[in-house]
């Protein structure tokens, strides 16, 4: 019987180093460490070029000066060459007037996509399906969001992450669900009967003990 | 490669860090913040500019070298 190899890939989690990795990109040879000190948003897209991907871009160019207000780059991916990348981008200024600002890793080899879990054969097996990678200062992976072939993302929630993100650092506090800049953040609950008691006098908004929201 | 054209010569990504490195701006965060280029592209164009010999690197920060002077001229 013909041995069957079965190769065990370990996908990054939240909370976990993001793997590090030194790739060329439309800026250059590029190593995640040369962001550190900055949290970065890597997405990856499916193929240069398609329409989807191309809307998308459009839309990461639109908001990357909001997201430079909150510290964060963007460094894009596919399996497409540099040369495809730099037609693509050329191609998407002269259509439409959009300079797309950040760079998009050429990543023919997939050394990436593979250490990042971009491909999901069920979809493709040779093309990165739209994942999202919210990499904090200290290159800690925070976020990972998956979205299918057909589906463009949405920059308001990843926006919306960031500060959520942002605002449980500086803080010490969660946010609720949906959740904007601005609304009230949830104070994290106690862990003693002392706790849950005091917490209640505390002028807090609560609906019991263990929700509680405040203003920042 | 980001700041050294096919030719040998400077790009003006490259031209910028250079310049900052002449005017004795030593450290990757000194050169962003006088250039306007991200840290991201200082960083690894830094590596660029020491592999093409044209600048040096002592600890955490970088100094112009006479080839790297020369290109400027």
């Amino acid at each position: 019987m013909e041995e069957v190899k079965q190769q065990t890939i370990s996908l990054p989690r939240l909370g976990e180093p993001a793997p590090a990795f030194e790739a060329v990109t439309t800026h250059g040879v590029l190593k995640l460490d040369d962001f550190k000190g900055s949290w970065l948003v890597l997405f990856s897209h499916p193929a240069d070029f398609t329409p989807v991907c191309t809307t998308e871009f459009i839309a990461f160019a639109e908001i990357y000066p909001e997201l430079q207000k909150r510290g964060v780059e963007l460094l894009g991916l596919s399996v497409d060459s540099v040369s495809s990348h730099i037609a693509w981008v050329r191609n998407v200024e002269e259509k439409t007037g959009v300079k797309i600002p950040f760079p998009i890793i050429a990543d023919l080899n997939k050394e990436v996509s593979l250490a990042y879990g971009m491909i999901h054969p069920g979809q493709s097996k040779t093309e990165t399906v739209r994942c999202v990678f919210i990499i904090d200062d200290k290159q800690v992976i925070r976020t990972i969001l998956y979205y299918p072939l057909t589906t463009g993302r949405n920059m308001d929630e990843i926006l919306r992450i960031i500060d959520a993100l942002q605002t449980t650092d500086a803080n010490g506090v969660a946010t609720p669900a949906n959740w904007r800049p601005g609304d009230m953040v949830v104070v994290p609950p106690p862990n003693t009967q002392e706790g849950a008691e005091e917490r209640l006098k505390k002028g807090y908004e609560c609906v019991d003990w263990y929700l509680c929201k405040k203003k920042l | 490669m980001a700041c050294i054209s096919p030719d040998g010569k400077p790009t003006e990504s490259g031209t910028k860090m250079l310049r900052a490195l002449k005017s004795g701006l030593g450290s990757a965060g000194e050169i962003a913040q006088s250039t306007g280029l991200p840290l991201f592209r200082v960083r690894s164009g830094l590596r660029e500019l020491l592999q093409a010999g044209l600048a040096n690197q002592k600890n955490d920060k970088y100094e112009i070298t006479d080839e790297g002077t020369k290109l400027l001229k």
